[in-house]
């Protein structure tokens, strides 16, 4: 599983495709294996080294930069509590108390049955609903112990389902153009591309040019 | 030296070639454009210093005398700003501004303040800031007493904290690798360890992770920091993050004394400093050479010295009776030895007396032992090189080309082996080449080597065939493909003015034929051309310099042309005598009876096991003076045991023919003596007195009778040719009028570089004394080389030293048998040999043998890859682990030349020694 599947592969491919430099494509390779797993494990990080053309160590260097990629298992569902100014004063720290008690986990612990990873987060810019929650990068509020319990219940019974997709899925990226992208819409992407930075660098060398005969004389 | 320096150098000293102008423009501040200015102007403190144009701020600051702290700034990477250390004040248009030292280069009329309020409080803050996750462990850490953080916190610092919170924890150390271990807590994230990883050693397997406060180094889990250059990370950083795993707790850097000295490892010749505590060596530093290493060792540079204290050591003379050896004092082994030697010499004469071996000799071991050979024994029959190599007359007669030529040429031609796995160092340096100023590396190899990505052409020959594709270059036969017909274009430009040929053996399956007749090709249709030979061996070099090889005299001289060495030693043999190879086979008949081993071990190395075994197992006497046992002891009769580097001094000649130091910091454990001592007491066994009493007393006769050795006398040594190394011959005159003392101020006078590229002493010595303390090294080669192996005319010192004639006929190319696979045998870094096996260290990283080939072979064969096969060849049949690799062109096999365990099956038991080329076939098992 670890790996990418066939389909995720030939995603891969077509992302990789779409820079002069395959490096470029890191980011987003980590992107699709997390949507793959959930988080980046460990294989499907050499993997992405080996399709970029840089190490392991490399990659993990990269992605550990970056919070909302996870090098280490999270739950089906990753809840930020918010205890940033706006959501302390409102009872952000009481919801985060709450949460620990209902879930039974500490922060940046994950739940026997694998459904919820808590995190405390910093501000995620939703202080109009504050005291607020995260759920995969979904905001919900303000939530009162009452109510918190109330979604974890909606979320374990897969009732958020269309809302909340599993940890790691980029669903909104997959709306606009992203994984959903046929193949040949990506060709026809990169044709154009690639006439245009023909054109541009055609253009660049016409100026070269000119300018190079008066170069060669001073 | 061809290649006429950029521009007259400063103090226009017309000494100087281009060897020394080149490595000066390697260097960071290279000002060679004829319309730039030479030198600009900075105010520094009040102070008008002169600066190079384009140097940074940091180094400017440092020649004139102002040390300004710095922890990630390394003067051999690109700096980064990291560390924030090097603040200090430069005038803008608005008033002065801190600005980093590193990452500032000089402009003219630059004002900088280095020792402001505002630059006292920045470097506190830094300071402050640096030490609030650091642990203040320096009493157990091994950095403490050597540490530029306690250093320069020191110097420089606060002097007290307000940090009172709980400090970040990490499990403390873990190890990245096998050899170096890591305290992250200690960490400050400068980023040398991670730079030189990607930059220099492009193995980045160890990275930062994660952000913030949470910042660590680390590699990815189970994918350990497996470079060969790993131990350079421990030298350079700048705390007590990393640290060796043969060094932890093994020292305190105020106990420790240091000889400088060279590693003689392999034959590049790397400079260090051997340090030791109570009387045993503890580490090897890397020393910043421009010429040669530019402060790096490989990791088998520097952890080899393990093998010195090894259990298995040899430490008292051995004698076989009853088929075991038996320890004995030297009078009972020398005397056994000089009994059986004369009973053979009165039989048959000195031409039934052979020796082999030498390169892991000083020059002056070497010379002592070619004196006893040549005038005492009287055989000629002496060969360094075990067949292995190149003959001695192309290595000493070629036009000769330094590191630093090989770096800056037009072209460099690379025909030789993988240098990552046998002259480590020098591949670091044609990667840095590359990457700094775009080398143009031509390779020309059998199979995929670690220059293949660097190189802008990198062809394919097929064992057997190297001469073909040399024609088709040099556009004798028309070429295969238009790569080759491109890198043609670039190579015959002007004679082959300014290209530089890196030449050595790829492969110990193939006889040397090839590679001597395309040197001859190349030496004939590119007359511009120079050459470095890639001799792996330690002193190899020097060795055939003392004359340890057939038909040749100490100092490069045939011995027809020997008349000084007639005279002075009292005769000479008639007649050239027998190579490796020659002597082996005479040996296996019976026609040479005796033999020594001066550190050789035949059975291992000599690239045809069965006639190694068959010569040793013929010969009657088999005398081996060696420091460690080896696979060929079985057949040894008398052992005598001889002191291992660091235990004795004396002088070394890496590959580009540059005499460097040795120095001794230890003493030899038991009854093991230096060579040079075993050879004239041998002679005094014999009846002969070799008239050496001291190393000092060799020095001075090889200046007196050798040519090449002019001028090198004791004195010389003792100065800074003693210290910085030079090529041979000298040339040029010191202030004093002495023959071979560098010029200075030629290249710009002795500089001093980062104390903390040379930490240990110097660096506690150094590091809060800004100025005046700390290593000094010269930025360049010492004096030049002669054009063409001859001393240019009107030069002091005798005239002619031999030069190589190349063969007119070419060797025929074997043909093609489409069964077979052609074997390439090639040395790995890990190997079988003693300095790797004696070394705890690194003997665990010496990898079992794999026979790698093309996957569509194995898709041929129908097996997978890691499948055992049966490789059969002319002189035997082996059960080799077979391995696909793409890297290796269809039709070629490749193997290790030497297995890591004395039993395991290795190359050379496929291999008959003096076939152009190892054909083998690959069969499958029977089930079961």
């Amino acid at each position: 599983m670890a790996r990418f599947s066939p389909e995720n592969l030939a995603h891969a491919r077509l992302l990789l495709s779409l820079y002069p430099e395959p490096r470029s494509a890191l980011l987003p390779l980590c992107h699709l294996a997390q949507a793959q797993d959930g988080w980046l494990t460990p294989e499907a990080m050499e993997q992405v080294a080996e399709l970029v053309g840089v190490t392991p160590a490399e990659v993990l260097g990269t992605a550990s930069f970056y919070d909302m990629l996870h090098t280490s298992p999270v739950g089906t569902y990753l809840i930020g509590v918010c205890t940033n100014l706006a959501c302390l004063l409102a009872g952000g720290e009481e919801l985060l108390r709450h949460a620990e008690r209902s879930l039974g986990v500490a922060p940046g612990a994950t739940t026997e049955d694998g459904m919820f990873t808590l995190e405390e987060v910093e501000c995620v810019a939703a202080c109009d609903r504050a005291p607020c929650a995260a759920v995969n990068w979904r905001y919900f509020g303000p939530l009162g112990p009452d109510a918190f319990d109330e979604l974890v219940g909606q979320l374990r019974a897969g009732a958020l389902a269309a809302e909340v997709p599993a940890h790691g899925v980029l669903s909104r990226v997959r709306r606009r153009r992203g994984l959903a992208t046929t193949t040949e819409e990506v060709a026809a992407e990169r044709r154009a591309a690639d006439e245009e930075r023909a054109a541009r660098a055609s253009a660049k060398a016409a100026e070269a040019q000119g300018s190079g005969d008066g170069g060669s004389r001073s | 030296m061809t290649t006429p320096s950029p521009s007259p150098s400063p103090s226009g000293a017309a000494e100087v070639g281009g060897g020394a102008a080149q490595a000066g423009a390697s260097g960071a501040a290279a000002g060679d454009s004829g319309a730039a200015p030479q030198e600009v102007t900075i105010t520094l403190d009040g102070r008008e210093v002169a600066a190079r144009p384009g140097e940074l701020l940091i180094a400017a600051a440092e020649r004139a005398g102002v040390y300004i702290p710095r922890f990630c700034y390394h003067p051999r990477m690109r700096q980064v700003g990291m560390c924030r250390m090097c603040l200090v004040e430069v005038k803008g248009p608005r008033g002065f501004s801190l600005q980093p030292a590193c990452f500032q280069p000089v402009a003219n009329g630059m004002e900088v303040r280095t020792e402001s309020p505002a630059v006292k409080k920045a470097q506190d803050g830094v300071l402050e800031f640096l030490l609030v996750n650091h642990p203040l462990d320096c009493p157990v850490c091994d950095k403490g007493g050597e540490c530029p953080l306690q250093d320069q916190t020191l110097t420089f610092g606060p002097g007290e904290t307000r940090f009172v919170e709980e400090k970040r924890h990490w499990s403390k150390p873990i190890p990245v690798s096998s050899l170096v271990e890591l305290d992250r807590e200690r960490c400050i994230q400068c980023d040398r360890c991670t730079r030189f990883a990607k930059e220099v050693a492009g193995d980045p397997f160890i990275t930062f992770q994660g952000r913030g406060d949470h910042t660590e180094v680390n590699t990815f889990p189970d994918r350990p920091f497996a470079s060969y250059f790993s131990g350079n990370t421990v030298q350079i950083c700048p705390v007590g993050a990393l640290t060796a795993s043969a060094y932890r707790f093994k020292a305190r850097p105020w106990d420790l004394e240091q000889v400088e000295s060279t590693c003689t490892t392999c034959a590049l010749g790397c400079r260090m400093v051997v340090q030791s505590s109570s009387g045993e060596v503890v580490r090897h530093l890397g020393v910043d050479d421009e010429a040669v290493n530019h402060s790096w060792l490989c990791d088998k540079g520097r952890f080899a010295f393990e093998a010195s204290t090894a259990p298995s050591r040899r430490t008292h003379p051995l004698l076989r009776s009853d088929a075991r050896l038996r320890p004995v004092s030297w009078q009972v082994a020398l005397s056994e030895v000089a009994g059986r030697l004369r009973a053979v010499l009165a039989t048959d004469g000195p031409g039934a007396v052979g020796v082999l071996g030498g390169a892991r000799l000083t020059n002056e071991d070497a010379y002592a032992w070619a004196k006893l050979a040549k005038a005492v024994i009287g055989t000629d029959s002496v060969d360094a090189q075990l067949d292995d190599g190149l003959p001695a007359e192309l290595v000493a007669g070629l036009p000769p080309a330094t590191i630093a030529d090989a770096c800056a040429a037009k072209v460099l031609l690379f025909l030789g082996p993988d240098p990552r796995e046998e002259l480590p160092v020098l591949f670091l340096r044609l990667r840095g080449a590359v990457r700094d100023h775009g080398l143009d590396l031509v390779e020309l190899s059998p199979v995929d080597t670690s220059l293949t990505d660097l190189a802008r052409a990198s062809l394919r020959y097929r064992p057997g065939q190297l001469v073909d594709l040399v024609r088709q270059l040099l556009g004798s036969l028309p070429p295969a493909n238009p790569a080759v017909a491109a890198a043609r274009d670039r190579l015959v430009a002007g004679g082959g003015e300014g290209v530089v040929v890196a030449l050595g053996r790829s492969s110990i399956a193939e006889s040397e034929e090839q590679t001597v007749a395309a040197a001859g090709l190349l030496r004939r249709m590119l007359p511009g051309a120079t050459f470095l030979p890639l001799l792996r061996r330690g002193n190899v070099r020097g060795a055939l310099d003392a004359g340890l090889a057939p038909g040749l005299l100490p100092g490069r001289q045939r011995l027809a042309d020997g008349g000084a060495f007639a005279t002075a030693w009292g005769g000479l043999p008639g007649a050239p005598g027998r190579g490796a190879r020659a002597l082996l086979e005479a040996a296996a008949t019976g026609q040479v009876r005796a033999l020594f081993l001066l550190g050789a071990d035949p059975l291992s190395d000599f690239p045809d096991r069965s006639l190694a075994r068959r010569a040793l197992e013929a010969v009657e006497l088999v005398v081996s003076v060696e420091a460690h046992p080896n696979a060929s002891s079985e057949h040894v009769d008398v052992v005598l045991p001889a002191a291992a580097p660091s235990e004795r001094a004396g002088t070394t000649t890496n590959c580009e023919g540059r005499l460097s130091p040795v120095g001794q910091k230890v003493v030899a454990p038991g009854l093991a003596w230096p060579d040079w001592a075993i050879a004239v007491e041998l002679a005094a066994a014999l009846g002969a007195d070799l008239g050496f009493a001291s190393p000092a007393d060799i020095v001075a006769e090889r200046a007196r009778l050798a040519p090449l050795f002019a001028g090198v006398t004791s004195a010389v040594l003792a100065g800074t040719v003693g210290r910085m190394g030079a090529l041979l011959p000298l040339r040029g005159r010191g202030p004093d009028g002495e023959l071979g003392e560098w010029p200075a101020g030629a290249t710009g006078g002795l500089e001093r570089l980062d104390p903390m590229a040379v930490p240990g002493i110097a660096s506690v010595e150094s590091q809060g004394a800004p100025s005046e303390a700390g290593v000094v090294r010269a930025a360049g080669p010492v004096v030049a080389a002669p054009v063409g192996g001859r001393m240019a005319a009107g030069d002091d010192g005798p005239a002619a030293l031999l030069s190589w004639e190349p063969p007119e006929a070419l060797p025929a190319t074997p043909p093609v048998d489409a069964y077979s696979l052609r074997l390439v045998a090639a040395r790995r870094c890990y190997d079988g040999g003693t300095a790797v096996q004696a070394s705890p260290s690194l003997a665990a990283l010496a990898a079992s043998p794999a026979l790698r080939a093309h996957p569509s072979e194995l898709e041929r064969l129908g097996v997978a890859s890691g499948t055992k096969v049966a490789v059969r060849a002319a002189p035997g049949r082996l059960e080799l682990v077979l391995e696909a690799d793409a890297g290796v062109p269809k039709g070629v096999a490749v193997l290790g030349a030497v297995p890591p365990a004395a039993d395991a099956p290795g190359a050379s038991a496929l291999v008959r020694a003096g076939d152009p080329v190892t054909e083998i076939r690959l069969e499958t098992l029977e089930a079961g």
